[in-house]
């Protein structure tokens, strides 16, 4: 207990145990704050520097204003300007009126330069046409915006998505020329454009005017093709194949084998024209349907003429070209038929347009002032003073259609045209169709007019000797038959004739065998012919 | 316990004795001198951890600045070909977070975010009031330090993982996974609270007054 005791008291008694050793002084300068301060600091220091460079490397922010959208995600939609990214879509949200969506974008530093009044945005979706797959990448990685810079300076914030995406960007030159259509055919956007069969462009856009009867197309040509535009310069319809049959016969049109899966657009400057200058950008052209149409001559003043014909005009419709010696100068317009009950004269009235300038004839290349129309006359007049005169004629035997050809014939009778009524009827002579009829007619009239009874008559009179004939013919076959059936048996096998030529010829072959004996034995002993066989009894 | 009980303890402090931590050596302090040594290993002798509670919030504050970033930056970026995701931690327990995998979004929510700013703010709490040498809840506070001292390493595992999935990801070009600045932060901020738990002396929630602790702070 006293040891205890004692234990216990002892830190309290003997404050100064000697078994405790005393501690090593060691004097060393101390410093009152300590150096692991650095710590926060350092802490502090790399946290600004992270905050600071987080804010520097922010960009600006914009707003676009979509119609849709459908595959855009907030924090993952990214803008991309040729593959690169130039921001990230951070919100989507709905516009006030709930009509439209309003995307706000992050922008990536120093992209300030696309933030100008003529850039555009598009969203960019798998979009799979005829001409071309685009945004297949969009299938894995999800829609995208893209991005077009612009060259304003007027910096801007507020964007609205184009609604498709351009055909042209990344700076692709070129120059775009708008094409006036009454019918789009097979064109669509990215639609190809081809020059000497050689894609050249494609379709940018297209919409309806309002008018609502034609069409803008907007084309883009690149460089350096665009030159080749000039405003002489055709365009037309190369769509698919241009598969048509008339009275020139079947005819197929196509560019290439792309044009004929999804259409296509053709230029072409005709032929023989002074080099012209390049047409300007957003020059305005017609579109036409065919190549021919494109290339026709402008069918300047097309004037209307009738033509009477007291045929039948099968197979001639309207569209039907007019032709002059082969040469198309104008169509036919109008057909119907007219009835005179008083004679029943039935006459088929053809209304047709001609274009007296497509006959090479310049009508049209005069001083202003001279009287265009009475020039026109006097030239048909003229041509039908020579002769000059309408037929129908089949252009086609195998499809039967029919054209209207004008042609010299001399000799027909003279015709004056009434000018006064329209409108100006003009000269008509039987088509090659009713000359054919004609003579199939007088054909069969002659047939008819053969004696037929007569010639059957004699034909069964003659029918009846050959019978005649034929039965005795039969009696004199029988009797030859047996004359040689009894022939046969003469020279049958086993007839005695036979065995006895047989023998015969059995004797003879034996005196042969003797002669020529004889014959040797006398070779050999010539003078035996003289003193017989030597040894013979004599 | 109660505080009278408290009061009557002996302390080495009070008595001026030194015991080495190194080879357990009883040595009585050297009064006067800057520094003691052990006189049988030179070991440094110390009564309490030098400037023990400037040290704790020097680091805890280092912690407390890095753990704004770790939570605002990405941990992880993960490329696939569907494009590029940069996540946080509190984006990678809302990405986890399903019927099914709702445990593992709880561990990541717990060892990544509730632990460490937990652990910030129990040293906190731990060093204010050892400063002001409060004697409230004395046991409760050691316990609260053990807790922490225990725990805290754990936080770790949230940086292995994801150092594992970015060195074990890597089917590029296919999709590949990168840790983010985030992760740094991160790791720092665990580090630190290590350091922070390492640096506070625990003893010091027992000394008494608070005049013995302003001795050592």
């Amino acid at each position: 207990m006293r040891a205890v005791r004692k234990w216990l008291s002892m830190p309290e008694n003997e404050p100064a145990t000697p078994a405790i050793p005393n501690a090593r002084a060691v004097t060393r300068r101390r410093t009152p704050i300590s150096l692991v301060w650095v710590i926060p600091i350092l802490a502090a220091i790399v946290g600004a520097w992270v905050a600071v460079t987080r804010v520097l490397s922010e960009g600006p922010k914009i707003t676009i204003v979509l119609d849709s959208a459908e595959g855009l995600e907030a924090g993952k939609t990214v803008i991309s300007y040729k593959g690169v990214a130039i921001g990230t879509i951070t919100r989507i949200r709905l516009s006030d009126d709930h009509l439209r969506v309003l995307a706000v974008a992050q922008m990536e530093p120093r992209t300030e330069d696309f933030l100008v009044d003529d850039s555009t945005f598009w969203v960019v979706r798998p979009r799979i046409s005829g001409a071309n797959v685009t945004g297949l990448g969009t299938l894995i990685s999800g829609a995208y915006i893209g991005a077009e810079i612009g060259h304003s300076t007027i910096h801007k914030t507020d964007f609205v998505a184009l609604e498709t995406p351009p055909v042209v960007t990344g700076g692709t030159t070129g120059r775009v020329f708008i094409l006036k259509t009454s019918d789009l055919g097979s064109l669509d956007t990215g639609t190809p454009l081809f020059y000497r069969r050689l894609q050249v462009g494609e379709v940018a856009s297209y919409e309806l005017d309002p008018d609502g009867n034609t069409l803008t197309v907007r084309i883009f040509v690149r460089a350096p093709y665009d030159k080749y535009v000039t405003p002489k310069t055709h365009f037309w319809q190369a769509s698919g194949i241009d598969l048509s049959l008339g009275a020139s016969g079947l005819s197929v049109q196509t560019q290439s084998l792309l044009s004929i899966l999804i259409g296509g657009v053709a230029f072409e400057t005709p032929a023989g024209q002074p080099m012209l200058a390049e047409a300007a950008p957003n020059t305005v052209f017609t579109l036409f349907d065919t190549h021919a149409a494109a290339l026709a001559p402008p069918s300047v003043g097309p004037q209307s003429y009738q033509l009477v014909f007291n045929e039948s005009v099968r197979g001639l419709e309207v569209g039907a070209p007019v032709e002059f010696r082969g040469i198309p100068i104008g169509e036919v317009t109008g057909i119907r038929a007219q009835v005179k009950l008083k004679n029943f004269e039935f006459s088929v009235p053809v209304t047709i347009q001609l274009d007296p300038q497509r006959l090479g004839v310049k009508v049209f290349n005069l001083k202003s002032g001279v009287d265009v129309e009475m020039l026109r006359r006097r030239l048909i007049d003229s041509l039908v003073a020579h002769g000059v005169r309408a037929q129908l004629r089949t252009g086609n035997l195998l499809t039967g259609a029919a054209l209207v050809a004008f042609d010299f014939f001399p000799g027909s009778p003279p015709v004056t045209i009434d000018w006064s009524q329209y409108p100006p009827r003009l000269p008509t002579i039987p088509g090659q169709l009713e000359e054919t009829e004609a003579n199939v007619v007088e054909i069969i009239n002659k047939i008819n007019r053969l004696p037929l009874k007569q010639i059957a008559d004699n034909l069964n009179k003659s029918l009846a000797d050959l019978d005649l004939t034929l039965q005795s013919t039969r009696a004199t076959m029988l009797s030859a038959h047996g004359t040689l059936d009894r022939a046969n048996g003469l020279i049958g096998s086993n007839s005695t004739q036979v065995q006895q030529l047989d023998s015969t010829l059995q004797e003879v072959s034996r005196a042969a065998r003797s002669i020529r004996v004889l014959t040797d034995y006398l070779d050999r002993h010539p003078e035996a012919l003289i003193r017989g066989k030597p040894g013979a009894p004599k | 316990m109660s505080t009278a009980a408290v009061m009557s303890e002996i302390t080495a402090l009070q008595q001026g004795l030194h015991s080495c931590e190194t080879c357990g050596l009883l040595s009585r302090g050297a009064g006067g001198a800057d520094e003691a040594r052990c006189p049988r290993c030179d070991e440094e002798l110390e009564f309490r951890k030098k400037t023990s509670i400037q040290r704790t919030w020097a680091f805890l504050i280092a912690a407390a600045i890095c753990y704004i970033p770790a939570n605002l930056l990405p941990v992880l970026t993960t490329t696939t070909a569907a494009g590029s995701d940069s996540d946080t931690i509190m984006q990678g327990v809302v990405l986890l977070w399903s019927p099914t995998g709702w445990p593992l979004s709880l561990i990541v929510l717990f060892a990544s975010i509730m632990i460490p700013s937990a652990k910030i703010l129990a040293l906190a709490y731990l060093l204010v009031t050892t400063r002001r040498g409060s004697v409230e809840n004395r046991r409760q506070r050691i316990r609260m330090y053990r807790m922490v001292e225990f725990i805290g390493r754990w936080s770790m595992v949230d940086v292995f993982v994801d150092t594992f999935t970015a060195a074990l990801v890597q089917l590029q070009p296919l999709m590949w996974v990168k840790p983010a600045a985030g992760l740094f932060f991160f790791a720092a901020v665990v580090v630190l609270t290590m350091l922070a738990v390492e640096s506070f002396d625990p003893r010091l929630i027992w000394d008494a007054s608070g005049a013995q602790v302003a001795q050592h702070a």
